[in-house]
Formats: structure tokens, sequence, C-alpha cells
């Protein structure tokens, strides 16, 4: 299959969507207008100079199912180890794209934490979908259009004024393999309202081994005093891709932090897109990338300082080895009026041998003539003394260098606010290292 | 324990090593001495492996066996310890972490299980103690932002630990004040036996009145051309190395 012949197809069974919803819901309209643009834009190319580094070509030549055929059912006990087990918290799971009641913990009590298919029908929700539903989205980004185009289902989540949610969510995607080929597209909205707060997590995981490809929209919006802890764990097996479109709308005073760990997948693009709009928003964006292999990761931040004395921090690090490759292209705008901004990104690399790559670039847009900005990007080799040193006290190569890399990642996980993720990050950090680090992580 | 005979070593194509010959047997302290740029850092950076350099001549045996084509960690093993004159700072890792993923992977080079929590912690309370350290600086990163004197005293914590037969103090006074200087010496000659021995490598006398060496050694451009007793040092404090040099 060509890509043409894909994206032909994309646009055909979009009657088959239509079966499926309401044609009379609010954002059907939306829907067909992406699709529109999805229609006169195609997918990105490498001629596109945000998609100069990664390429969608192998991707898009092939035929995907867009809806599964039958519904599969998975065993809690073989799938427990992708849940935060070791805690309660709320969960929204679906498999292969649909929703799993069995494996979800949903509320409505006090908070909303649910699925957006039921809010995009549900009278009671009308006055917020108005509101929010693909209001910050990049109208311009085809593979958004595409997403919002096929908006059926995914993750909903409403925080109340001053409410804290107590228990994390957690969203998590499973595809089980019984499509041979998937195309999955869940489309998540959040909203947090003022003084409100919520920690939560995402993954998308597949089961065993078959192509998968997600294209995932998520519109998180985050009121005055609000606070947004996400995390988005990306350690996927290597035949499962993953187009990951995050949009985050901060007003006064909001915090909000994003960390991404990427530790696994075929292909993996993250659109990370932060407009601060009131005053004094705190912005966090992190990332740890280990990957080997013939893995390719591509973060693409936007951090768009629309307002006064606002303070946005990106740190990303990448350990990059065997053949896998590294983007990195990280944008900062800040807007004339957006005096006493502090904008910091710092981008930090290890290739572990030679047949890995990466190219990182940052982007500083500044027009206000008050602010601090700042931007670093590195890529080197391991310190050879300080390995020298390690080896010097009998820790052998192997593992010195795992210790330097664990190390090196080690500043990023520092502002993980959940205790039994953190120790799980490190957990699978030493994993994909291949290494006992020899002491409790 | 040591012999060392005709070496010869190169950095980046330079020669810095022009044939040393020494020999340290268990339970003796050795001072090394010398103007700067005599070798005296280059010495025992080859002794403990650095891949930097590369030796063209000569043997070094531990206990007979042939260090030469051993890899640092190799070495270690063996019992070879090295305390830094500049101690690399390793940001992420703690310097409790470090100490017992380096005591577990000899345990482990040997054959041995893993070193028992309890056992590690007693030992770690045990050594930090005859160090005068605080057990707060042991969660910190390892050397990050540590002071001179705190590097060294973490150096020498680590001797302490890895219990190694041999160790190369390399200009472990650079950098101390008189009593952070006192308390690695003391610890230093706590942890002397029948079974180990120290080569000291130093610029100035000063150490030598608190570790106590058996023999002195001067090394100029590459080469060891006077030894002797504690009594050397004390000639070279009052001669200096123009001394030396003119000799030569």
């Amino acid at each position: 299959m060509s890509s043409i012949e894909f994206k032909e197809k994309l646009l055909a069974s979009h009657l088959a969507l239509e079966e499926k919803v309401d044609l009379n819901d609010p954002v059907h309209q939306t829907r067909l207008e992406s699709l529109k643009t999805f229609e006169q834009k195609g997918f990105p190319s490498r001629k596109d100079e945000a998609w100069k580094y990664t390429s969608l070509n192998a991707m898009v030549r092939q035929d995907y199912a867009l809806f599964p055929e039958a519904e599969a059912t998975i065993e809690l006990k073989d799938v427990k180890k992708y849940f935060l087990y070791e805690i309660d918290t709320y969960k929204v799971v679906f498999i292969d794209g649909v929703y799993s009641p069995f494996l979800s913990d949903t509320t409505h009590d006090g908070l909303d934490v649910c699925l957006i298919s039921a809010a995009l029908t549900k009278a009671k929700y009308r006055d917020l979908i108005n509101n929010y539903f693909n209001k910050i989205t990049n109208k311009e980004d085809s593979l958004t259009a595409l997403n919002t185009s096929y908006t059926l289902e995914g993750a909903y989540v409403y925080i109340p004024k001053s409410v804290v949610a107590e228990k994390p969510i957690e969203i998590i995607h499973f595809s089980t393999g019984q499509e041979k080929a998937l195309w999955l597209q869940p489309r998540n909205l959040i909203v947090v309202d003022k003084n409100a707060q919520v920690q939560i997590l995402e993954r998308h995981q597949s089961l065993k081994k078959h192509h998968v490809v997600t294209n995932t929209v998520t519109e998180i919006y985050a009121h005055q005093d609000a606070f947004v802890d996400y995390y988005k764990i990306q350690n996927d097996l290597s035949t499962a891709s993953l187009i990951d479109n995050t949009y985050i709308s901060q007003e006064k005073n909001s915090n909000v932090s994003v960390h991404t760990f990427s530790l696994g997948g075929k292909l993996i693009r993250n659109n990370l897109n932060f407009y601060l709009k009131g005053e004094r928003c705190h912005s966090t964006l992190k990332g740890v990338t280990i990957l080997q292999d013939q893995q390719h990761v591509d973060h693409y931040t936007l951090v768009d300082h629309s307002s006064p004395n606002c303070e946005s921090h990106q740190d990303y690090k990448g350990v990059f080895s065997q053949g896998s490759k590294g983007v990195f292209n990280g944008k900062i705008h800040v807007d004339q009026l957006a005096q006493k901004t502090n904008a910091f990104q710092q981008n930090n690399n290890i290739l572990l041998d030679d047949k890995a790559t990466v190219n990182t670039k940052p982007q500083l847009e500044i027009f206000a003539d008050d602010v601090k900005c700042s931007h670093g990007c590195t890529v080197g080799q391991l310190n050879e003394d300080a390995l020298f040193y390690l080896r010097s006290r009998g820790i052998p190569r192997k593992e010195a260098k795992a210790l330097m890399t664990y190390a090196f990642a080690n500043n990023v996980l520092e502002s993980v606010q959940l205790p039994v993720l953190k120790k799980r990050i490190n957990k699978l950090i030493a994993k994909k290292l291949g290494v006992n680090l020899g002491f409790d992580l | 324990m040591l012999t060392i005979e005709n070496l010869h070593a190169h950095v980046e194509g330079k020669q810095i090593l022009n044939g040393i010959d020494l020999d340290v047997k268990a339970g003796e302290v050795h001072a090394i001495m010398g103007p700067n740029g005599s070798g005296k850092s280059t010495l025992s950076s080859v002794i403990a492996g650095h891949q930097d350099y590369e030796v063209k001549k000569g043997t070094m045996l531990l206990e007979g066996e042939e260090l030469n084509d051993m890899s640092p960690e190799e070495r270690a093993h063996k019992g070879i310890f090295l305390s830094f004159q500049y101690p690399v700072e390793i940001p992420g890792v703690s310097v409790t972490n470090f100490i017992k993923t380096a005591i577990n992977a000899t345990r482990k080079a040997k054959g041995l299980e893993d070193m028992s929590a309890n056992v590690m912690l007693k030992k770690i309370r045990e050594k930090s103690s005859l160090l005068e350290i605080d057990s707060r600086f042991l969660s910190r990163s390892l050397n990050e932002g540590f002071s001179g004197g705190e590097k060294k005293r973490n150096e020498i914590f680590q001797m302490a630990m890895l219990e190694p037969k041999l160790s190369i103090l390399d200009e472990t006074d650079s950098g101390l004040d008189i009593d952070a200087l006192k308390i690695v010496a003391n610890g230093v000659n706590k942890l002397r036996s029948k079974d180990n021995a120290v080569i000291v490598i130093t610029h100035y006398q000063r150490l030598l009145e608190y570790i106590v060496p058996d023999f002195v050694h001067v090394l100029f451009e590459g080469k060891i051309v006077k030894s002797g007793t504690k009594d050397l040092a004390v000639e070279l404090e009052e001669k200096g190395y123009d001394w030396i040099k003119e000799m030569v």
C-alpha cells in the first residue's frame, strides 16, 4: 500500500465512523472540518521543516485496521505490571481503542474521570465540550486534524474548582495484537478548574508484537492556580509507534509539569505544546530518553510565552546506542507582552557508540526585551576520566557506563513527585541499561 | 608486593617514564617525591591502568602477577587502589551507593555473594567514623560540591572500605589544611598492616611527617634518581629540587 492509498482509506473510512457516532452531536461538524484539513494537508513529509529528521514514510505505506473487528479481552494478572498497582488510582483503560469497564476504575464522585464518548453525547457536559473541545489544538497540524476527525473515544477528566484529586489517574491504552496492524486515535480532554490539583499518568502498551500506530491528541486546560502533574510512559514494544500531540493551556498562576519517559518503541514523536496565557505561570517539561536498536524518538516542544512574569523549564536528557536516533527541537516563543519571562531549555545527549545519532535544535523567538532565556544542547560521550575513576574502584566498564548514564538521567527523575513511579522508572532505566546497578533503587 | 622493572610509558606520543625500577614489599610505606612534571602522577596512573598511558617497555608485577594487560577494574580486584589527586564529580550517585557498587563489583569478580546490607552498613559506620565523616555526607552526590578536604577524606574512606593490598596516594595532601591533613594521615596509618603497602606521592615533605615512610625515592625526568630513608625527604625539603637537578 502506498501512503496515498492509506490516506484515501482514512478519508473513505470516515463513513464507517459516522455509523458509530451521533451525527447531531456538536462536535461532528468539527470532525468533518478536520477531515478536510487532513485531506488538504495529508501526512507530513521530511520537506516540512518540523519533520526534517523524522520520516513517517515507512509507517504510512502499509495498511492498518482503523477499528478492531472483534472485542478483545485481557486478564488483569497479565497486565497488572503496567499499572501503578502499589497504590490506589483512578483508571481509564482501553483495549484496542475500546473502553474496558473491567480494567477501569472511573468516578463521578466530586470529580469526573470517565470517557470522552460520554462527555461528547450527554447534555450535562455540553457546555464543557463547547468551551474546551479542540479549542487549543493547532488547526493547521494535519495529524492533529486527523485525530480530531476520528474523535470517538478517550479519557475525559474534569477536576472542579478547589478539588484535589486524591488519587492519581492512569490512562492506559493496551493493544492486543488481535489485529495484525492497527491504527489508533485516542482523544483525551482534561480540564482542571481554578485551584484544583491532579496527577495523571498516560501509557500506551502493546501486549504482543504487531504493527500498532497511535496518533493521540490530549488537551489539558489548567485554570488559575491549578496544579497539573503529568507523566507519559513510553516503553512499548519495538513494533509500536506513537505520535503524541499534547496541547496545554495555562491560566494565571497555574503550574503544569509534563515528564516524558521514552524508553521503548519503534517511532515516537512527541509534539508537546504549552500556551502560557496568564501571568506567573510555571511550566516544566522534562524528558528521559534511552534508546537502542533502530528506535527513533523525536521531541518537538513549543513553549509559547504570551503573558508576563511566567517561568518555563525544559530539561531533556537522551542516551542513544546501536543505531537509535534521537531528535530534539525546542521552540520558545516570547511575545512582546511577555516581559519578565524566565525561559530555560536544556537538552543533553550521550551517544554510547558510533552507530547512534542525535539531532538537536533550540529555536528561540524572543520579542520582549526584559527576559531571561537560556538554552543549551550537548551531544557527547561519557566522560572517560569519570569512567576511569569508577573502574579504578573495581566497577567493570559496562557497569561504570550504566552508573554514569543512570547518574546523567537522574536529575530529571528528581522532580518526579510520585515516589512509586520514580522507583519504577529507576528500575526501568536500570533494566534498559542491562545491568544490576548493585544498590537499592 | 609490587615489583616494577625498567618501566617506560608514553602519553600522546610523549615519553614520560624512562625506566622506573621500584620494589615495594608488604608492610612498607614508600614515598615518591619529585618536582612538577617529573612523572609522579603518570606513574600512579600507569600502575592503576589509565588507558591514555601506553607502556612501551618494562614490567609491573603485583604479587608476581603481570599487570600490563589488565583493565583498571581487574587491577582494582587484585587489590590496587589509587587515591586521585583530582577525584571526579559524579552528580546523581551518592557516596554510599557508589561504595556499595564498588565493593559488590569486587566481590562478584572474586566469586563472592553481595555483601549483606547489615554488614555493609556496619562497615560504612566504622570506616566513616575513622575519617570523622558525617553520615549526611554519605548521602550526597559523589564529590559534587565537595571541598578539597572532603574529596580527599572521601578517597581515604573508599580506601578503608575496599581494603586494598597496595594503595597509591597521589598528592593526597594538596588542598588540605593541617586539621584535614591530620585526619587523613591518621586514617591511612590506622589502615596500615603487615599485609598491605602504601605508595605516597607528594611534592612536599609535610605529609611525610604524619605518614612516615620506610623509603623515599626521588623521581626526575621519568626516572628514580635517588632513593633513601625518610631523612632524604628532610634533606630535599632543606635543599630543594635544584639540588637533585644539579646532581643529575
